[in-house]
């Protein structure tokens, strides 16, 4: 036998020392994994706020969880490639499986419910490489970090007595969030359009092109319909016109968007997406989505996929803008929620996907 | 005090070491990443994904060292149950150690993303796309890494009884020299 040679008091200060270390080691793990900071914002935190506040839908979306899948193609002019190498702007087709959504986790909800619409898009490069972006058909976010996307949310959540929001706490919110006022001006006019193909939809954070020379380019974009004619209000209709609107225009002919991307000049904010860039910047048209094909979203090739805006291919990166990576996270959280239903793991609701529609 | 004790082969000390500070690192790095809505997310994703590559690679050039050089036999008076614990956790180590990164790429391949190493590099797909099997991948890889760690610190701790308590040469033949 190896007998200690210390007395006894030094072998009590060892057996300390390996306590210490073993329990200090898990205590930091606990820490940085979030179990041991239970204020910290985390993406499940903002994830179970949108999930309280749509209400739980199993095997859908927690945010935009009514939408439809469609598909076609970027027809690039080459136009935006001496700003950006990515692939997908050098002249020529990329396919593309997108998706047309409303905002909120409720998939039931009437198209009426918000004015704003939303377009999902993932670019299957030559090279493997993906760009995924979504993007919302207004010019700005109503606000600009996570932790006031998250209070945002708290303060829409239904009252436990009525089941509706409180409109007071929505008021004290926007008191508080005096950047949101862009926002809240352009809602004041905004109608929730009759129609996908009507809508503009703009990137709202900003990005970095990255040119073959490696120098770095600010830019928003958006997409802006081409002979979809002007949008109608689609308040007073029924409550699932969207979908149909769209198969009803693919029937006649695919859907046209131009991709204008957006220069920022030095000094324009690149981490506030609730600002927009002065209207005399830069614009370049790098060519056209071209969509001809709509699937309902249980069934289509847009279910599975997960438009996180940070899935960006060599030639665009992200800007400093502090939504993104929390939009990147919390969209993985939901992800995983989604699938996890889908799977019927245990522990998780069982999916009760709609009946398919015919599309 | 024993007879000085064989040491590990050096090429198994190097790669001990430095896989310990990258598998620690990786593990601390992962539960963080998941856990954080700030520029901290992205930044600790893009080194994920090529330090778990790494750490793979690391991984097989150590099993084939590990079993070109014998280990040091463990000290002849460890109880049965202590050497078979040590045994047990080694070999646990090595697989999830593979396994890791492993699981990380099937589950990306199978939630169809693009598997990026870099703003550039892409590793093809090891997996069919498929969101039932992501979900299972992914809750694995979690799983995983919790058993992992609490598998270090088995291992650390197990390491200091050896060399504050027992003071019997098993971790100085990983250290590489004798401690106080």
């Amino acid at each position: 036998m190896h007998e200690p040679s210390s007395p006894p008091t030094g072998i009590a200060w060892r057996w300390a020392l390996i306590g210490i270390v073993v329990v200090g080691t898990a205590a930091a793990f606990g820490y940085v994994g979030g179990w041991l900071a239970p204020h910290r914002l985390t993406p499940k935190r903002i994830v179970d706020q949108l999930q309280q506040n749509g209400g739980m839908h199993p095997g859908y979306r927690r945010n935009h969880a009514k939408g439809i899948c469609v598909a076609g193609y970027f027809d690039s002019n080459g136009g935006a490639q001496a700003y950006s190498r990515a692939q997908v702007f050098a002249a020529g087709r990329t396919p593309v499986v997108g998706r047309l959504a409303i905002p909120g986790g409720n998939p039931y909800a009437p198209d009426s419910s918000a004015p704003i619409r939303s377009m999902g898009l993932r670019f299957t490069q030559p090279n493997g490489q993906q760009w995924r972006t979504g993007m919302n058909s207004m010019p700005v976010f109503l606000v600009s970090t996570p932790q006031a996307f998250y209070e945002q949310a708290q303060s829409s959540a239904p009252d436990p007595a009525t089941g509706k929001p409180d409109p007071a706490k929505i008021k004290a919110f926007f008191a508080a969030h005096p950047e949101s006022a862009p926002f809240l001006a352009w809602v004041k006019t905004a109608k929730p359009s009759a129609s996908f193909a009507t809508e503009s939809y703009w990137s709202l954070d900003a990005f970095v092109f990255v040119d073959a020379s490696g120098t770095r380019h600010a830019v928003r974009w958006r997409m802006v319909p081409v002979d979809a004619g002007a949008p109608v209000d689609g308040s007073k209709s029924d409550a699932d016109y969207l979908s149909a609107d769209l198969t009803q225009r693919l029937a006649k002919g695919p859907q046209r968007w131009k991709l204008m991307v957006t220069l920022a000049n030095p000094g324009d904010p690149t981490n506030d997406a609730t600002k927009a860039w002065p209207s005399d910047r830069k614009e370049i048209d790098a060519g056209t989505l071209v969509l001809d094909q709509a699937t309902a979203q249980d069934s289509g090739p847009c279910r599975d996929i997960n438009y996180d805006p940070l899935v960006l291919p060599d030639g665009i990166e992200a800007s400093d803008d502090p939504l993104l990576p929390a939009r990147s996270a919390a969209y993985a959280d939901s992800y995983l929620r989604r699938t996890s239903e889908e799977a019927h793991l245990p522990g998780t609701t069982a999916a009760h996907p709609k009946p398919e529609t015919k599309s | 005090m024993s007879a000085p004790s064989p040491m590990f082969a050096l090429p198994a000390r190097v790669l001990h070491w430095l896989m310990a500070i990258l598998i620690v690192s990786m593990l601390f790095i992962g539960v963080g990443m998941v856990a954080s809505v700030s520029e901290t997310h992205d930044l600790l994703i893009r080194i994920h994904k090529p330090l778990g590559i790494a750490i793979l690679v690391l991984a097989v050039i150590r099993i084939a060292v590990r079993l070109r050089y014998p280990p040091p036999p463990l000290p002849a008076d460890l109880p049965a149950l202590q050497k078979l614990a040590a045994l047990a956790s080694h070999w646990l180590l090595y697989i999830l150690m593979l396994l890791m990164p492993l699981i990380g790429w099937a589950m990306l391949s199978a939630g169809g993303y693009p598997v990026m190493l870099s703003e550039s590099l892409r590793l093809p797909p090891i997996f069919p796309v498929s969101p039932v099997a992501f979900a299972v991948l992914r809750h694995a890889h979690g799983f995983f890494a919790l058993l992992l760690f609490l598998t270090f610190l088995a291992h650390m701790g197990a390491a200091l009884y050896h060399g504050l308590i027992r003071r019997d040469g098993v971790l100085s033949s990983m250290a590489g020299r004798r401690l106080p």
